[in-house]
């Protein structure tokens, strides 16, 4: 392997760790209250943005709408950005590649995209009402949460690698003598 | 500079990185799943290691606040076994979702629609999981500090040593 590849996650990710305490501190001066990483409330936000163009009533009078506050925040444009910030990085080191059906999931479940569409809705939709139950995913609760030794960092990553591992397991590992 | 600004530059620094770091992929996510490549916790390690070091550094010189999210035991294991079987099946974690998108990996949009309706219905359900599920084992803002009875500064070193050791195995194990 490349010795640049092999270095390629530490180096990404130690530089991460440098932008997370600088982003703490900048957010700190600049608008008075520090902002750790985290997305998953912005995906709350975000579906509250949505049904509130068909059902205002019924989002204003939700509890959990009403506690996460249904608005466009730091973290709902850190969101944002990372979508800008990946499409910008593939693209200058031409790493951008169309992909309708990932390798693995090809091997084990075929190139149907519509397959592949449907898994990735309802992983999607199991994923995200954990990551609310947890109160975070692997941004908030694990990268915010072990930096700040949180338990609930502790706890909650070590059922969502737990948990993943066993399952990735079942779905797609082939038993032999299956076929 | 206001918050939504902020956030978008601070937003498209950490997409790169994931970009570079090469974790948006479903092959990385998988791979860390099945055992077979830890991309994802070099990556994850690292930016942990490092910024646990400098977020608590500026706390203890006074210049920032810690936010620890609370500490509820029913909650975090039974919604981080949730995302643990959605996290495997869909292939991605929230903020991969997007990035994923952003490199090509379109049937990631799939994954983030599916994470839209979860997150609706987990509003839904908010009223009726507040009394138990979500408030069970309710421990407070509880740190690996704290608990010990320890200063941060005595887990920090000794944490980052485990860490480090973590990844050199991986090294060594070709993971």
């Amino acid at each position: 392997m490349n010795k640049n590849v092999k270095w390629r996650p530490y180096g990404a990710g130690a530089l991460l760790g440098v932008m997370a305490t600088l982003s703490v501190l900048l957010s700190t001066k600049l608008l008075g209250k520090p902002q750790y990483l985290g997305t998953s409330t912005t995906f709350v936000r975000a579906a509250g943005l949505i049904e509130r163009t068909v059902a205002p009533d019924h989002v204003k009078d939700n509890a959990y709408y009403t506690k996460e506050q249904v608005k466009v925040d730091w973290q709902f444009m850190l969101v944002a950005g990372i979508f800008v910030g990946a499409l910008v990085a593939s693209l200058i080191d031409r790493s951008f590649k169309i992909e309708a059906v990932p390798p693995i999931w090809q091997e084990r479940f075929g190139n149907r995209a519509a397959v592949r569409a449907l898994g990735g809705f309802i992983g999607g939709v199991i994923a995200m009402f954990g990551a609310r139950t947890a109160d975070g995913c692997p941004s908030g609760n694990g990268l915010s949460g072990l930096m700040q030794l949180s338990i609930s960092g502790f706890i909650s990553l070590a059922f969502f690698f737990g948990v993943g591992v066993l399952v990735a397991r079942l779905v797609y590992v082939r038993k032999a003598g299956a076929r | 500079m206001n918050e939504q600004w902020l956030g978008l530059l601070t937003g498209v620094l950490f997409g790169a990185l994931l970009q570079q770091g090469r974790v948006l992929r479903f092959e990385k996510q998988l791979g860390a799943l099945l055992l077979k490549d830890m991309t994802i916790f070099k990556f994850m390690l690292s930016a942990i290691i490092v910024g646990m070091v400098g977020i608590n550094l500026l706390a203890s010189l006074g210049l920032i606040e810690l936010r620890v999210r609370d500490t509820r035991l029913a909650a975090n294991m039974v919604g981080g076994a949730l995302f643990g079987i959605g996290w495997a099946i869909a292939g991605f974690c929230p903020g991969t979702s997007v990035g994923a998108v952003a490199e090509g990996r379109w049937h990631a949009v799939w994954v983030i629609l599916g994470m839209l309706v979860g997150a609706a219905l987990f509003a839904e359900a908010y009223p009726a999981l507040q009394a138990n599920l979500l408030s069970w084992g309710a421990l407070g803002k509880i740190t690996l500090a704290s608990v010990l009875g320890l200063s941060p500064w005595v887990v920090i070193p000794i944490l980052a040593v485990v860490y480090i050791v973590v990844l050199v195995w991986f090294e060594k194990k070709g993971l």
